[in-house]
């Protein structure tokens, strides 16, 4: 494998992941951010703290701490291989340490949304005719869709960026788990590496800026929606 | 169809006990401020479920908590005219407007767009954002989003209370329209101003610490000595029917009541129309010989029906004009030097005012 397939490689198992995980963590996120803004119940603050573990333990803890329950060895591991998914050092556990890491980033920029609803116009839906599904779509969605959509870009980034976790669950194997800071890493472990390393550095913050750009037209996008004319 | 209200809750250090009838017309609860009016008509829309008691409409029972019935606000189909509008501010006016159509069931009677965006005068807002309404405006949208789903009963929670006094003379005219136009449609109106009370309403209901003081048609309750002071001393009086009967090069306007002519500035209706006047219990002077020499012209021969002390120096007399009855508050110092008793006739020197600069309407 060339270098520069090498990288490009690289960038294509780091977006992948990156979509899966924000694709999968968002309606979780959002039904997580909806019960912590909305709903008051027994161990709240207990979910609280468990979603934002990851944010203050560091990355590489949180990877053992994956590796442990889902390694081909662990009950959960199995069970999830008798299922024919594998997590351990395969892309698939890529995944998932992104989607835990970028976890509590989400919920929060989601569940700061939400609390910015004001009920009462949930209710005036209600009393218009309008069922608990066609509040939240009619109503709460459009109105909370900015940040769906910060959070989202911000699950994206750190999944694009996550390393600890990942290099901890699925090692850093080229072509299989191996993600643009994984490579990075290993690029600058060779002499000469550094070329190579730019390349990647270039293309990662290519992506960022341009998750950044496209969150910021369609924010602008939705805002004008609402805002006045 | 006749909305029947018997509930019970405790909220905070207020127990409301609260029982009435509404039917046609506007049905108006008056009260202060703390005195459990929101939560009343917020346990007949559904937006809160009283601890205890019955709700219906018509044959639709909507809370029953014997059963353990209880329909939610959706399917209630009554239209909420909030005191803050609450327009959804991602949707267009338009889009607002005919948010709930799509929940009326088929053929349920009701205004159309057209008829609604005429009535509240919204044509020129139709593609703007609630965000650059102003306050009256957004009253408007919301009056009209509430017809517009249809409902069978229009409930408003003091929909003038968050307005200026230039923003509640514009919604006035509308909510008039909507009593005395074709639609029909009832309505429970909360407020705490009496004069909008005076204005609107058919019937009233009176509440005080959650319980209903006093019930029945406007002119009955507003004439009754008793209701004084929970109206508040300044703010009691009678509400008496006048026909316009001229208007006169110098400004004033010759009205007839039961008892005989009044003359009053001011007034825009037509000659023939119906207007309802406000004779405010302060403004009214008893005599017991025909006064001559006043600067006043409108005196009425009376008739005391009931003397009502109140706690202070005051009291409330309640008094036959002609078929009408007006409200006085004298002093419990002039009741016994006049020997004001039920039965006596005397002469009222009032000072009225039109409630209206229009007609009733009916």
């Amino acid at each position: 494998m060339t270098a520069d397939s090498a990288a490009w490689e690289a960038l294509r198992l780091s977006l992948w992941v990156a979509c899966w995980a924000t694709v999968l963590a968002v309606p979780l996120a959002l039904w997580v951010a909806w019960i912590l803004a909305r709903k008051s119940f027994w161990g709240k603050s207990l979910l609280n703290a468990v979603v934002h573990l990851p944010l203050v333990l560091p990355p590489v803890v949180t990877g053992y701490l994956l590796l442990i329950s889902f390694s081909p060895n662990a009950p959960m591991g199995q069970a999830l291989s008798a299922m024919g998914l594998q997590l351990a050092f395969h892309w698939t556990g890529a995944v998932l340490a992104a989607i835990v890491m970028g976890f509590p980033l989400m919920v929060r920029a989601m569940r700061l949304a939400i609390e910015a609803v004001d009920p009462k116009l949930e209710e005036a839906a209600e009393t218009l005719g309008a069922g608990r599904i066609s509040v939240f779509a009619r109503v709460t969605l459009p109105l909370i869709g900015p940040g769906i959509l910060a959070g989202a870009v911000m699950g994206f980034a750190k999944a694009m960026g996550e390393f600890g976790a990942t290099i901890t669950f699925v090692a850093n194997i080229p072509g299989q788990t191996q993600t643009l800071p994984g490579a990075i890493w290993a690029a600058l472990q060779i002499p000469g590496g550094e070329g190579q390393a730019v390349t990647m550095v270039l293309m990662a913050s290519a992506v960022a800026v341009a998750a950044v750009l496209l969150s910021e037209v369609l924010a602008r996008r939705v805002s004008a929606r609402i805002a006045a004319k | 169809m006749t909305l029947q209200v018997e509930i019970k809750h405790q909220l905070g250090g207020l127990s409301l006990k609260v029982g009435f009838e509404a039917a046609g017309g506007i049905t108006a609860i008056f009260g202060r401020s703390g005195t459990g009016k929101t939560t009343v008509i917020n346990a007949v829309a559904g937006l809160l479920r009283p601890d205890a008691g019955r709700v219906s409409l018509g044959g639709d029972v909507f809370v029953d908590t014997a059963s353990g019935r209880f329909v939610p606000p959706a399917k209630r189909r009554l239209g909420y005219v909030f005191q803050d509008a609450r327009l959804f501010p991602h949707l267009t006016v338009r889009d607002n407007l005919t948010f709930g159509a799509r929940y009326a069931p088929p053929g349920a009677q009701g205004a159309g767009l057209d008829d609604v965006v005429a009535l509240l005068g919204l044509a020129p807002l139709m593609a703007r954002r609630p965000g650059t309404l102003s306050g009256g405006e957004k009253q408007r949208v919301a009056i009209g989003r509430a017809l517009l789903s249809r409902p069978r009963m229009l409930l408003m929670d003091e929909p003038l209370a968050s307005l200026d006094a230039p923003r509640k003379q514009e919604i006035l005219p509308y909510l008039e329209r909507l009593r005395d136009g074709p639609l029909n449609l009832p309505i429970l109106y909360v407020s705490h101003a009496v004069d909008e009370v005076a204005r609107l309403a058919d019937r009233l209901v009176l509440l005080q610490d959650g319980e209903v003081q006093a019930q029945g048609p406007l002119y009955d309750v507003m004439a009754d000595p008793a209701a004084v002071p929970l109206l508040g001393v300044r703010e009691a009086g009678a509400v008496i029917e006048a026909e316009v009967i001229a208007h006169a090069d110098d400004g004033l306007s010759t009205l007839r009541i039961s008892a005989g002519t009044l003359e009053l500035p001011g007034v825009q209706a037509d000659v023939g129309a119906r207007i309802r006047l406000r004779v405010l219990a302060q403004d009214v002077i008893l005599s017991l010989s025909r006064p001559e020499g006043l600067s006043s012209v409108n005196v009425l021969p009376v008739r005391v029906e009931t003397v009502h002390p109140g706690g202070g120096p005051g009291a409330a007399i309640g008094l036959r004009a002609g078929k009408d009855r007006v409200l006085a508050r004298v002093t419990a110092r002039a009741v016994a030097e006049m020997q004001l008793a039920p039965g006596l006739d005397c002469y009222a020197i009032l000072k009225a005012t039109n409630v209206a600069p229009g007609s009733i309407g009916r």
